[in-house]
This record gives C-alpha cells, sequence and structure tokens, in this order.
C-alpha cells in the first residue's frame, strides 16, 4: 500500500495541519509516512501546500509530483492540482470554496462542501478535518480512530479545547454520502 | 525503546543537539533552517542553556568560538550564503583547535540563489570554505532518524578530535517530518572526556593561550602536521558509509542525503527488473569512503553519481576509484531534485 | 629595605615588540594593575584583537585568547554567557572595533553584554603600515591618505564613545589618554571602573584610549604626546560620555 498525497488551499485552512494529522495517524498505525511542506516565498500570499507519503515500505523522496489523492480546498488549487492527480487517483474538491468541480473522466472525483458543513458545525475552520473523514471514508489508508487520536499530539496544546469539535467534523465528513 | 515522534527535520536536529549536551546555540535567520533556531530559542533555557540571535553569521560563529573555548557543547546553524560568511569563524575553530557543531541545510546557489533544497555547497564543506589548511568533519544524514544519531555524534567528535564537524543537510531534511526515535543520552554526558585545554580563568594552574597566530619558526608547520596527524586518524577510524548490493552489481549508484533516498528506490525498482545496480551512500563526506569505493571498482563495471549539483560530489568518486572505471554523472541543480524515472533512465543508458 | 616599584603578578616579566613611545605597553599594565587589584586573575579571560597588539598574550599573564579581525565582542559573549563568573575584557584597536568589526562591537554593546571593551584609538593602523583607520583625523597623512585625510573621499573620524554613549546596553563610556602621567593615573581609573562594572553586572563598559603612534604618525615619541594633547583630542574630547549604573 502506498499514497501520495496532496492537501492544498489557502492560509488559515489548517492546510498543513490536515497534513500533520494524517501522519502522526500513520506513523501510529505502524506505516511508513513522510511530511513535506511547502515553504518559504512560496508560502506568501497564495496556496499553501503539504505532501504526504503514506507506505508500507521505505519512502525515498518526500517529494510528491503525481499524487494518488488530491486535496484540494480552494479555487488556485483546483486550478494547479487538478491535471497532476495520477490517472485512477481521488481528487477531492471542497465545493464550498471553488464553487466549480473537475472535468476529468479518468479520475474518482469526491466533491464535498466541506465548508458548508463546517459551518454548520459553527466553526468553518473545521472544513479541513471534514474532509480528511471523507477521504478515508473513500479509501482504506488508515483506521478513522487513529486520525482522531492523533489530534491531541498535532493541535497545540492551548486549543485542545478544539479537539471535540475537530473529532466531530472528522465523522462528519467519515459520513458523508455524496449521493 | 523511546517513543516515536514526529518533527520536522530542523527540529530533531536541535533536540538531538540539547540531548548530545549542546547548551549553547548561536545563529542568524535563514530559510530553509528557521525551525532550528526557533526551536533551540525554546528549549535553551528550559534546560539552562545560551541561545542568542546574532546580528549576523559571522558573529554567530565567533560567539560559538567563544563559548567552545570556554567549555561548552556549542553550536550554529545556517544556510548556504550564511555558511559562506561563516567560513572565517570554521578556519579560525581549526586553527584554535576547538569543537563546534556547524549545520548547513543547503539551498540552492550561487549567490543569493533560492531556497529549494540543494547539494551544491560539497565542495565548500569538504574542502574548507575557508583559508588554510585544515579539514572539518562533513556527516551527510539521509533521513529524519540519522540528524538525530549523527548530530549526537558529531559533538563526541568534534570533542575527541578537537574540531569543528559540520552536519551538511538540504532544504528538504530540514523541512519533512518522518517518524524518529530520540534517545535519551543526558546520563551519558558524564563521560565526555573532560576538557584541560579549555579557558576558564587560572586559578590553580598556570595561564592558557588560545589562539592561531604563530610567528616563531616552525611553530605553524608544527601546528599544521598536529592538526595532520589528527586529519590521518580521522581517515583511518571516522569513515562511514552504506553500501547496498556491493556484491554483484553492473552499476553502482553513489549519492548522499536527500539524493540517495531517491537512489535507494531506483535501485529497488531496477532490482525487481532483473537489473544488477547497487548504491553507495557515503555518510561521512570527509573523510570520504575512499576504500570503499576503491574495492568496488574491482567488480563494478560502472558508476552513476547522482547529485543535486552540476557535479561535486564526483570529483572524489573519480578520485577514490584512481579513474579505472567510467563515472557517469547525473545532476539537477537550482532547487531541482531529480526524479526516480529520470535517474532510471540514466542507468538504461549506461547499462 | 622597603619595596618602591615591582611588576604587576599579571604581567609576564619579559620586553614588548612595541616601538619605542608606543602606548599599548602602558595599557596593558594598567589592565594588570587593576587585574591585580580587584584580585580577579584566577577569572579573567582576555581576547586579543588582530592589529598591533595581537601578541598581548606575550605579555599577560593569565587565560587569553585571540579573535578574529574585529570579532572580539562576539568571541568574549560566548565566553561571558556561558559562565558570568568569568571577567571577560576585550582589548581592541581603532581598525578591529571601529572598521571591521563595527557590526559586533555596537551589537554587543546593544544588547547590554556585561563585558569590558578597552579600545585603544591611536588614530592610524600600525600593524600593517601606517595605513589610515577609521579614527584618522582630517587631513592627517598616512599610506593610504598620503595627501590627508579629505571628507570627501574619505568620510570623517569615527567618535566611538558618542556612537555607543546612546546605546541603552551601555553601562560606561569614558575617553582617557595615556600621553602624560596624570592622564595615564585618569586612564587607569577609568580602567578601574569599567572593570569594576563587570563584576557589579552593569553590563556594557567602553574604555576608549587615546595612545601614541609615534612610528606611523611620523613623529617622535615626544612629538606624538603633544599631537595627542594639542590636536587628537580636539578632535576626541576626553571625558565622561556616560555612567549609568546598574539598570
Amino acid at each position: 500500500m502506498r499514497e501520495d498525497i496532496i492537501f492544498a488551499g489557502f492560509g488559515g485552512q489548517g492546510i498543513m495541519l490536515m497534513g500533520k494529522a494524517i501522519s502522526y495517524a500513520a506513523m501510529s498505525s505502524g506505516k511508513f509516512v513522510t511530511w513535506m511542506p511547502s515553504y518559504g516565498a512560496e508560502v506568501r500570499g497564495g496556496t499553501a501546500h503539504s505532501m504526504v507519503i503514506i507506505s508500507d515500505s521505505y519512502i525515498g523522496s518526500p517529494i510528491v509530483r503525481d499524487p494518488s489523492i488530491g486535496v484540494v480546498m480552494n479555487k488556485p488549487s483546483l486550478t494547479k492540482f487538478e491535471s497532476k492527480v495520477r490517472k485512477g487517483g481521488l481528487l477531492v474538491i471542497n465545493k464550498s470554496i471553488t464553487g466549480t468541480g473537475s472535468t476529468r473522466d479518468d479520475i474518482d472525483i469526491l466533491e464535498i462542501p466541506a465548508t458548508e458543513m463546517a459551518s454548520g458545525l459553527g466553526n468553518l475552520r473545521a472544513a479541513n478535518m471534514i474532509a480528511l473523514g471523507a477521504i478515508l471514508a473513500r479509501r482504506e489508508i488508515l483506521p478513522v480512530q487513529a486520525l482522531m487520536d492523533s489530534l491531541e499530539f498535532v493541535i497545540p496544546e492551548s486549543r485542545h479545547p478544539m479537539i471535540p469539535l475537530n473529532r466531530e467534523a472528522i465523522k462528519k465528513g467519515y459520513e458523508y454520502d455524496p449521493c | 525503546m523511546a517513543k516515536k515522534i514526529l518533527m520536522c527535520g530542523n527540529e530533531v536536529l536541535a533536540e538531538a543537539a540539547i540531548i548530545a549536551g549542546c547548551r549553547f546555540y548561536a545563529g542568524y535567520p535563514i530559510t530553509p533552517q528557521n525551525e532550528l533556531p526557533a526551536y533551540m530559542s525554546k528549549r535553551m533555557p528550559e534546560v539552562g542553556g545560551i541561545f542568542i540571535q546574532a546580528e549576523s553569521e559571522i558573529s554567530a560563529i565567533n560567539m560559538v568560538f567563544g563559548a567552545s573555548l570556554r567549555g561548552a557543547r556549542a553550536m550554529t546553524s545556517s544556510s548556504s550564503p550564511g555558511i559562506s560568511l561563516k567560513q572565517e569563524g570554521i578556519s579560525y575553530l581549526a586553527g584554535c583547535e576547538l569543537p563546534a557543531l556547524i549545520v548547513n541545510i543547503m539551498r540552492g546557489g550561487p549567490g543569493l540563489g533560492n531556497i529549494a533544497p540543494s547539494q551544491s555547497d560539497y565542495f565548500q564543506a569538504t574542502r574548507g570554505g575557508g583559508h588554510g589548511d585544515y579539514r572539518q568533519i562533513v556527516l551527510a544524514p539521509a533521513s529524519l532518524q540519522e540528524i538525530a544519531d549523527l548530530t549526537m555524534l558529531s559533538f563526541d567528535l568534534a570533542d575527541k578530535y578537537r574540531t569543528p564537524v559540520m552536519i551538511l543537510g538540504d532544504g528538504i531534511l530540514g523541512q519533512m517530518m518522518e517518524p524518529v526515535e530520540l534517545a535519551s543520552r543526558l546520563e551519558t554526558q558524564d563521560s565526555r572526556q573532560k576538557k584541560d585545554w579549555i579557558l576558564d580563568g587560572c586559578k590553580g594552574r598556570k595561564p592558557r593561550i588560545i589562539r592561531s597566530l604563530l610567528l616563531g619558526k616552525g611553530e605553524l608547520e608544527e601546528l599544521n602536521n598536529r592538526l595532520q596527524r589528527r586529519y590521518k586518524e580521522i581517515k583511518d577510524k571516522e569513515v562511514r558509509c552504506e553500501i547496498l548490493y556491493g556484491d554483484d552489481s553492473d552499476v553502482m549508484l553513489v549519492a548522499y542525503g536527500t539524493t540517495s533516498r531517491i537512489c535507494s528506490n531506483v535501485v529497488k525498482d531496477l532490482r525487481a527488473r532483473g537489473k544488477k545496480v547497487g548504491l553507495v551512500r557515503p555518510v561521512s563526506l570527509w573523510p570520504f569512503p575512499e576504500k570503499q569505493l576503491k574495492e568496488l571498482a574491482e567488480r563494478v563495471k560502472s558508476f552513476l553519481v547522482v547529485e543535486m549539483s552540476c557535479g561535486q560530489m564526483i570529483e572524489d568518486v573519480k578520485l577514490s576509484i584512481e579513474c579505472k572505471r567510467p563515472v557517469h554523472f547525473y545532476g539537477r541543480s537550482g532547487g531541482e531534485v531529480p526524479a526516480e524515472d529520470e535517474i532510471i533512465r540514466e542507468v538504461e543508458k549506461i547499462a | 629595605m622597603r619595596k618602591v616599584f615591582s611588576k604587576p603578578n599579571s604581567m609576564k616579566d619579559t620586553v614588548t615588540h612595541y616601538c619605542p613611545g608606543c602606548g599599548h605597553g602602558i595599557v596593558h599594565r594598567i589592565i594588570c594593575e587593576v587585574i591585580d587589584e580587584l584580585g580577579i586573575r584566577e577569572k579573567v579571560i582576555g581576547i586579543a584583537p588582530v592589529g598591533c597588539a595581537v601578541l598581548a598574550y606575550d605579555y599577560w599573564d593569565f587565560d587569553v585568547t585571540e579573535a578574529a579581525h574585529g570579532r572580539v565582542p562576539a568571541v568574549a559573549t560566548g565566553i561571558k554567557r556561558v559562565n558570568p563568573e568569568n571577567i571577560v575584557f576585550g582589548y581592541q584597536g581603532d581598525g578591529d572595533l571601529a572598521a571591521i568589526g563595527t557590526a559586533e562591537t555596537v551589537h554587543a554593546a546593544n544588547r547590554g553584554e556585561n563585558i569590558t571593551i578597552i579600545f585603544v584609538n591611536n588614530a592610524v593602523y600600525g600593524m600593517t603600515g601606517g595605513q589610515m583607520a577609521p579614527t584618522t583625523i582630517l587631513n592627517q597623512k598616512t599610506s593610504t591618505t598620503p595627501l590627508g585625510r579629505d571628507r570627501k573621499t574619505h568620510g570623517f573620524p569615527l567618535k566611538v564613545c558618542e556612537l555607543l554613549s546612546v546605546l541603552p546596553g551601555v553601562s560606561y563610556a569614558e575617553r582617557v589618554s595615556v600621553h602624560s602621567p596624570a592622564h595615564v593615573l585618569k586612564a587607569k581609573k577609568a580602567i578601574k571602573k569599567s572593570f569594576q562594572n563587570q563584576i557589579d553586572g552593569f553590563d556594557f563598559s567602553v574604555v576608549e584610549v587615546l595612545s601614541p603612534c609615534p612610528t606611523y604618525l611620523g613623529m617622535t615619541p615626544e612629538k606624538a604626546v603633544k599631537w595627542i594633547d594639542e590636536t587628537m583630542s580636539k578632535v576626541y574630547p576626553l571625558g565622561r560620555f556616560k555612567d549609568r549604573g546598574k539598570e
């Protein structure tokens, strides 16, 4: 098993946290995992992205060129990464923000109104966790419980009161049925 | 067994240094190593250590010089352009026989270059970027676990040989996260050798002088001869390298750091297809694994050196095997990272 | 018989390499006397500069290191921070402190490092052969200002005490001279205070010492001290620029 994932969106959407949470969950599930951020000037003003590789065997380069899973949380990210998802891969689109979906017919597309759903939970910033939950429902990468358990290690202690909300968001995403 | 943790390479390095007993850090911000000083600024006060954000890399390395001669385990870190500025200080550390750790999380050059990962400071690191007849031990980790292990080793080697040691990483290793175990070595610090050469005030002993100006006839040559004897000992004892499929390979890849991770996947891929390909991964870049490569040259048909540079380590490979076999090169520079399929194509051209 | 004169314990019994009439020997001796009087010889770590005083460790009988050119305050910072119990002082000339090491000087001072800097200003480069110093005064001839220092080409003489005294990290800044016995006594008082300040934890102390360099001023020793009195000290007025005590 190996998944090459790119998480992309704008600053404030918790893009780095998505990658860290799933990486931590992968580590505690005994997988090989690497996490690599976009860094420096690249981050400023535009989209931020992080690359995560989860594998049963040793991972060479942590750089993801053609993701098996692309997660795009805003429109510029959709534009940038839509074409990069490899054939047969999965593209998760935060439809609330992108407005449009994908026209590709050679990949699995999951459109989810993550920000709207997060709004329903009372915090727009939980959209990232909703998307994560949805990925785990679509692809058997890790047990969803491992992701829930990772939060206390990847969320700074001062924000620990937010953990229950984030777990709720993961659950909501996991249970989301697009049909 | 220690618990696995998830931190970025820069933070792993900082924590490993603290575990190894480093209690003095001075540095100046530069991407892509900023997580390292940030971590130190938080951790050093917690362990009774010193963190200083210096006014320049030049000042930082000289603060390390002062801390080291006072007996502290001391370090600085930077990235390529900042390391150029530290060269003066490194030469003085070598001339004064002072231990210190210098970390270079390499970025693209020359000049201001860019902030993307690179391996183009190999010459500077292994040849001694500063003036004079000196060497420094250069260690090149390829994983975050190795960053932790080699950082701890660096301080021991620096103290043992009274020499600056450089850890040569790149932007990927500094920024990425992967699981790592940090062994607790705090309790072993007492086993460190006592430093009987430091300046701590001349109470109960004759005053000491630490200097590198040696004007008397023959004095400087004597220092250089002493350093060379030490460098020879380091070459004899401190070569570190990893070899994959050394017994039956036709083509041997040679790569270090991040590039070696990519090459190890290439080897796995090609082996699965029945190709006899192996990998030499120098862990110590100085001393370079000359003997290992020379021995391999007896069996291997050719070498392919892969670097994130325009070709620097390749010179050491050629020197080591005395040009007995063809040595090919594949490199990407300016912050570009060689992809597995690109390297596979290069191997296929050769074999 | 009563002993009326002896060499300080902190001073080695040897002949210095300094030229006849040079002020370095006087300043060295003052420092050694002060260290003896304060009883700190076994705690002191001195830092020699690059310049004529690079060999100071040949004359001082306590722990001494030697910094790269201009880096004395950075090295002092490293030493002092590792062990604040040590008394750390830097000895710097005008090129070391005010040209190549200006950044290190200003920032160590501005951090308020609890160290002592003795700054020997003789308005010319000695070791390299009489070139312009940052403190060379206007119209002064040196080997790189053969027609005299011209403000349009070379800028103005750098006033270190005035510059540093505005920094909040600086506790004490005084300019003294060693061109006459009376001035030597005053210089000693200031240098002693700069060490006492460090013992008392007062932050950065700097004493600038106007010192004769007959060789590169192209004067006899006698004329050189007269030049300090009549000319140099007009550009660099003696006196205490700051004495804020402990903060």
